[in-house]
């Protein structure tokens, strides 16, 4: 070992964490050091390995609802831990749940309008939450446009759009059946950073329209139609992000 | 303690609870285990929640992680189980020898890369996960864990030679024990 370099200019180069100057002065050593080099290449692999090692454990649902109860509730001094709640709490947890959705079904159809809006928003945004628990994302993972689309073929009796928008940071992850509100629909994977962002199609003889955006329980959310197509993006991603997606789709 | 207002909460909903997920992530990683993680970072939202009104904007995800990261630390502590003594001290030795595609086939696996990842002293792991998974800065780090971001630095290379050197020991003993005697 001959590189007298100190150890933390090589990962602040990785991380992109030095200034221009510093990282120029970085990269004529790599010219001259060899050593330097490998040791950079093997740092590059040990961040693809863990980055593409699926690592990172999203919230479980009971978490999130535990979280959700404390925000109604007024707040409390001390935690209930969710592992020790008793079966019945859950039983009657799911039979609320299963109600309201019940009720929300019969009771409001699926209609423009702001009543229609806020519970297919709140369908929806609870069809993102289930997706996010493990096995539930994709039944078609993949990352090629040209296996996603012929997977829909058959399933479905619409042909959804399906687009890669790597390029601009959004890479597509796969799609998958849902149901929403009785009706089965396409969903979209596509990641942006560590997020992931469900698109929801389904055939519409509305016209189009301009987007509506809103948010719930932390989650965004943007619905438009085009072409006899309604599409309801939703993700944790900021609004932002949800409206270049949307740029993106209607090109 | 004061009650949040109904405005507050909307508040909260909309900045903390998108990260939710970074929460229990950390905690997921700082404790090992999952149910703990669960409760610690019920917990740590719930603190969060009671400490809302002291947040005047910036950083919601750095704010709400660094309650997170306090509050695995005080978990660990009353357990035991945490051990800060040791590490920082220790000299970053230069990176051993092994090939990028030595550590490609050592590394190439969830469940080993998982093991050698909580095989490291929690100063080292919290560093790499805030730094790899959650894609915070320095600076972000720095105000997660309290410290300066010249220990962030070091301590992240050092991590990071850490988990090398865990994961080629498993596959490579022969290789590693030459690089400790170069």
């Amino acid at each position: 070992m001959s590189c007298e370099l100190t150890p933390t200019v090589l990962h602040g180069y990785l991380d992109g964490e030095l200034d221009a100057a510093r990282a120029a002065d970085f990269e004529r050593h790599l010219i001259s050091c060899s050593e330097c080099v490998t040791a950079l290449e093997t740092q590059e692999k040990l961040r693809s390995l863990l980055q593409r090692a699926a690592l990172y454990e999203r919230a479980p649902l009971a978490l999130r609802q535990a979280v959700q109860a404390q925000l109604g509730a007024p707040a409390r001094s001390s935690v209930t831990p969710i592992r020790n709640l008793p079966t019945w709490r859950w039983l009657a947890m799911a039979a609320t749940f299963l109600l309201a959705v019940l009720l929300g079904w019969r009771l409001l159809p699926l209609v423009r309008g702001n009543h229609g809006e806020t519970t297919l928003a709140s369908a929806i945004v609870d069809a993102h939450l289930r997706s996010l628990q493990p096995g539930h994302l994709e039944d078609v993972q993949s990352t090629d446009q040209h296996t996603v689309k012929p997977w829909f073929d058959g399933k479905l009796d619409f042909a959804p759009p399906v687009h890669d928008f790597v390029d601009e940071g959004f890479p597509l992850q796969g799609g998958r059946l849902d149901v929403v509100h009785g009706r089965t629909v396409a969903v979209l994977v596509y990641a942006r950073r560590k997020h992931l962002i469900n698109v929801f199609v389904w055939p519409t003889s509305e016209p189009d329209s301009e987007p509506v955006s809103g948010s719930q329980l932390g989650y965004h959310w943007v619905d438009w139609r085009k072409s006899g197509m309604e599409l309801c993006a939703v993700s944790d991603v900021s609004p932002d992000d949800l409206a270049n997606l949307h740029h993106l789709l209607v090109q | 303690m004061d009650v949040l207002d109904s405005q507050d909460r909307a508040r909260f909903e909309q900045l903390i609870l998108p990260h939710l997920d970074a929460a229990f992530n950390l905690s997921r990683w700082l404790m090992r285990g999952r149910a703990d993680a669960e409760d610690v970072a019920q917990e740590a939202l719930l603190r969060a929640l009671r400490f809302f009104r002291g947040f005047h904007g910036g950083d919601a995800r750095a704010w709400l992680l660094q309650i997170v990261r306090n509050t695995c630390y005080t978990w660990l502590e009353k357990n035991g189980s945490l051990d800060l003594s040791t590490e920082f001290d220790e000299e970053l030795h230069p990176q051993p020898s092994v090939s990028p595609e030595t550590l490609a086939i050592a590394g190439d696996n969830r469940e080993r890369l998982t093991r050698a990842l909580e095989e490291l002293p929690v100063r080292f792991r919290e560093v790499l996960i805030l730094r790899e998974l959650e894609g915070c800065s320095y600076k972000e780090i720095a105000a997660i864990t309290s410290v300066p971001i010249g220990t962030v630095m070091s301590a992240l290379a050092r991590a990071r030679q850490r988990l090398h050197l865990v994961l080629t020991r498993s596959t490579a003993p022969h290789q590693q024990e030459a690089a400790h005697e170069l």
